[in-house]
């Protein structure tokens, strides 16, 4: 069972992957891909993740013997979540033109037309 | 391709990389049971010599400050590639769409703005003391902003966030993180070194650069959503 | 030692490009474009300076002045050496030229926001061409993308803008999040995210399911970036369709980043851990690299659009430089560096070409523009030269490898060569026939909306022609190759290299011995000899061999610009790949 968080993370990766590949709508594409984000931070904080200890902070009252989860995972996690927002804020707007040039969002039928 | 011949491709060659990964994973040590030295180092010596409380804030602002400065960045460029492609000229004079029908929604969104924002700023300022800081705090900020729209009128949203200015506190925001980098070069150390006095632990007055650069963080990360939500609501409010 | 140089290269761009930001439109869309010229060519001057700082010793940035403890680094680092300097010298002067370019190039008001992002780009750019510590080229890879993801799609009214910056993105994004997910496992493994130190960790243990599946995907999040094959369809429909000045940037480096990171990775972290079964790492590298050179040669040579082809003629390259890296020698690492220098120039220049014509002409397909480019004989002139530099340079950059690998990637950048020598001589000499049913049409209006300007000036022109002539010159240097050899044995020295990281133990540069062979010069010679036979054969055969004629077919509707099917290919790639490595590396006990 200790190996189980980890492959929570996988299948968030592959559960993402497949709604990638078959989906068809560009919004929930992009969501998509927020879920295969998601399934990176997952596997990131469970890998720094130590039973039994504390949260890193260490105001007054909480003895420092305890010990500390791993701090740079967290450190890594907290600022990727919020700038990735902003990311898919990107790929949002790029929907939202091509909603309005080419009338459908739909990715299967947005082909390059061939002569 | 059509699209069975793509699902098959694609379920088998899933199935081969879910393999790989379960293989991959499996050599992961224990949940619950790392080893790693870097953060057990952290912890150990970022309180006294950051005097920091929350050691994740020291990693964040300082001793990965590098990494901070371009994720800030990427905020940065994501706001101003948002902004360059719904660029559109508009017709301001069109009186944008903006109903909230409830008094109920109205009175008590309004009244939630202030603690919002209030709150926001609390854990922007004390996050290197307690769990918070510029990222999280900053969002808290915005989402108070965001409440104005929400609960009551759009131009009211918009009066109290207008663009320009939202603009030049995204550009403060991230030029100051960058700048206190390059200040630390002419103080004779290195980029981002932190070369301002410590202060003591636990107080506001703690951890050297880090305040300046969590207060840049929340800045920016705070002008950077209001921006990107003016920006979509802009498409809503005046349709094409 | 530590140079004030090295964070500026990367500080001054952003720092610019948050002042510019903030100013908003209080300044004109020339000043701008002025401030980010500036910028460029003090980022150059830079590069260039720690080239010969960093000759006799690498430099070691710590950030926040965080050196190792005890041999574990807890801050971030930059380590430079001449070889990466230039990849950097190489970005600053790409830079230059996209601003310069862009002067001219928009007929319209540029808004400011397109600078900001120009600079991000730049400064982006450099950051992960220096960085040392996985983490932080993450970082850096994401910045990079964000900013040209946007500016791919800078041409709202054109849909097919937008859905290349789209597919762009989402098989981008996804390259990115093999990286992380790459990055998480090889932190659960060593604790580091330091380069050197995840190598001295690796090189303590066996190479197991974790290290062959973390070093699968930190390699294709790199590939996906560099458009190696099969990642490489969204670069075909992004570059055909961003702006041609951000396209001197894609081109002309940005692609060759994504190799360089996997040269750096390999070398610093697994060369260790992978070395007794360096040959099969080899195996699979080569084999992708050879794959991708050939089947970008392929394509470029089926396309009428000028953009496209150029795209295609990126991945081709790609392949080339991949291969060479590929092959895990001091040798190999230094051909590829200083062909990535020498061949992003002139790819650069060919861009700048393109933008002529698109502004001069108004179109960038080769079949309308039949004849027509006399009024700028100029830019033929580059159209042509870079032709023929595109199949000289890399085989003459190339310094080792068997015939037969060799005599391969000859094919490959004659095929690419002669692509635009044939386009180069339809366009300005009129030469064969303005129908070509094997050639695929570019998108319409790909360039149409750019109000033509038939008078625009040199500013088109002149930087095709300075970085044309520095990268053939630099090309065609001796010395360089001696130089540069000399570096990279130092590079793939991981245990030195490690020591000097973490510990500050310097080891000295081993003494120069190596010459360009006279076989190189004969391998280029054949290339452009083939160039020009493939482009006489393009302008004047009569008809298409079945041979060819059906899988090229099959080939071209494979690029057909739906994201589901390029995401599919990228999971066979990685599958395929992770496979590869699983059956021929860990299969001891």
């Amino acid at each position: 069972m200790t190996v189980l968080p980890y492959l929570l993370a996988a299948w968030l990766f592959l559960v993402g992957l497949y709604d990638v590949v078959t989906s068809r709508h560009l919004v929930h594409l992009v969501i998509c891909l927020i879920v295969m984000q998601s399934a990176t931070y997952v596997l990131l904080l469970a890998i720094g993740y130590r039973s039994g200890k504390k949260a890193p902070i260490f105001t007054a009252g909480v003895p420092v013997k305890v010990g500390a989860v791993d701090p740079v995972v967290q450190a890594l996690t907290l600022t990727d979540v919020v700038v990735s927002v902003t990311g898919v804020a990107l790929l949002l707007a790029l929907v939202v033109e091509i909603w309005k040039r080419a009338g459908t969002v739909d990715p299967d039928r947005l082909r390059r037309k061939e002569s | 391709m059509s699209r069975n011949v793509r699902l098959g491709l694609f379920a088998a060659a899933g199935a081969m990389l879910a393999a790989l990964l379960v293989w991959g994973f499996t050599g992961l040590p224990a949940f619950g049971d790392f080893q790693g030295e870097y953060g057990w180092i952290l912890n150990d010596v970022a309180g006294h010599e950051r005097h920091v409380t929350n050691v994740v804030a020291s990693v964040v602002f300082d001793y990965r400050g590098f990494d901070t400065l371009g994720e800030e960045f990427i905020l940065f460029a994501a706001a101003i590639g948002v902004a360059l492609l719904l660029r559109e000229a508009r017709d301001d004079r069109e009186r944008p769409r903006d109903e909230v029908r409830s008094d109920a929604v109205r009175a008590v969104g309004l009244m939630l703005v202030g603690p919002t924002v209030v709150v926001g700023l609390y854990l922007v300022a004390h996050g290197y003391l307690t769990p918070g800081g510029g990222f999280q705090g900053g969002v808290a900020v915005a989402a108070g902003v965001v409440l104005l729209y929400a609960a009551g009128r759009y131009r009211a949203y918009s009066a109290a966030s207008p663009h320009g200015l939202v603009e030049l506190a995204e550009g403060a925001g991230a030029g100051a993180y960058a700048a206190v980098g390059v200040a630390a070069l002419f103080a004779g150390g290195l980029f981002l070194e932190n070369v301002v006095e410590l202060g003591t632990r636990g107080t506001l007055a703690s951890g050297g650069t880090i305040p300046i650069l969590n207060a840049a963080a929340g800045l920016e990360v705070t002008a950077a959503v209001v921006l990107l939500l003016h920006e979509f609501l802009e498409e809503v409010m005046y349709p094409a | 030692m530590s140079s004030t140089l090295v964070p500026l290269v990367v500080a001054v761009p952003l720092l610019a490009a948050a002042a510019l930001g903030a100013l908003g439109n209080f300044a004109p869309s020339r000043f701008d474009n002025l401030v980010a010229i500036a910028v460029a060519v003090a980022v150059t001057v830079f590069s260039v300076l720690l080239i010969f700082r960093s000759a006799d010793q690498t430099i070691h940035y710590w950030f926040g002045g965080w050196k190792p403890r005890s041999g574990i680094a807890i801050g971030i680092s930059f380590s430079v050496d001449p070889l990466v300097a230039g990849v950097a010298a190489l970005i600053g002067v790409l830079a230059t030229a996209a601003l310069v370019v862009s002067w001219d190039y928009f007929g319209e008001q540029v808004p400011q926001h397109f600078h900001v992002l120009m600079l991000i780009f730049l400064g982006s750019m450099t950051g992960f061409a220096l960085s040392s510590d996985l983490f932080n080229m993450f970082v850096f890879f994401e910045l990079m993308s964000i900013a040209a993801f946007a500016l791919t799609g800078y041409r709202i009214e054109q849909s097919s803008a937008l859905q290349g910056a789209i597919n762009f993105a989402v098989v981008n994004s996804i390259g990115a999040f093999m990286l992380l997910t790459g990055i998480a496992l090889l932190y659960g493994r060593t604790g580091a995210l330091n380069l050197a130190q995840i190598g001295q960790v690796l090189s303590r243990g066996r190479a197991d399911g974790l290290v062959v599946v973390a070093f699968t995907l930190v390699v294709v999040g790199f590939l996906t970036k560099a458009g190696a094959v099969p990642f490489h369809f969204w670069l075909s429909d992004a570059y055909a369709v961003a702006p041609a000045p951000v396209c001197i940037l894609f081109a002309g480096v940005m692609s060759d980043l994504g190799l360089h990171a996997t040269g750096r990775t390999y070398w610093e972290g697994f060369s260790g851990v992978l070395g007794a079964d360096a040959g099969s790492v080899r195996g699979v590298l080569v084999g992708l690299g050879v794959g991708t050179a050939l089947l970008g040669g392929a394509m470029a040579f089926v396309q009428a659009g000028l953009k496209r082809m150029l795209a295609f003629v990126v991945i081709s390259h790609v392949g080339i430089f991949l291969a060479a890296i590929g092959l895990l020698t001091a040798r190999g690492l230094a051909g590829a560096t200083v062909g990535i220098v020498a061949d992003g120039l002139v790819k650069g220049a060919l861009f700048c070409a393109v933008a002529s014509l698109a502004r001069r002409l108004g179109e960038t397909d080769e079949l309308s523009l039949h004849g027509r480019g006399t009024p700028i004989p100029i830019t033929g002139a580059v159209l042509g030269v870079g032709a023929v530099g595109l199949a000289v340079v890399p085989p003459l950059a190339i310094l080792s490898g068997d015939g037969w690998l060799r005599g391969l990637l000859v094919v490959a950048s004659a095929l690419t060569g002669g692509a635009v020598l044939r386009a180069a001589g339809r366009i300005f000499l009129g030469l064969g026939p303005k129908q070509d049913e094997l050639l695929v049409e570019p998108q319409a209006g790909a360039e149409a909306e750019l109000r033509r300007a038939p008078r625009a000036g040199a500013l088109l022109w002149l930087p095709g022609i300075a970085l044309l002539a520095a990268g053939l010159t630099l090309a065609f240097t001796p010395g360089l190759a001696r130089r540069a050899v000399q570096h990279a044995e130092l590079s793939v020295d991981r245990p030195a290299l490690a020591r000097e990281t973490l510990h500050g133990v310097r080891t000295p540069l081993p003494k120069p011995s190596f010459e360009r062979s006279p076989a190189a010069y004969a391998y280029a010679g054949a290339a452009g000899l083939l160039a020009v036979g493939f482009a006489a054969l393009g302008l004047y055969r009569r008809r298409v061999p079945v041979l060819v004629a059906a899988p090229m077919h099959r080939l071209k509707l494979l690029h057909d610009g739906v994201v589901g099917e390029y995401v599919t290919w990228l999971t066979v790639g990685t599958a395929v790949i992770g496979v590869l490595f699983a059956v021929l590396i860990a299969k001891r006990p």
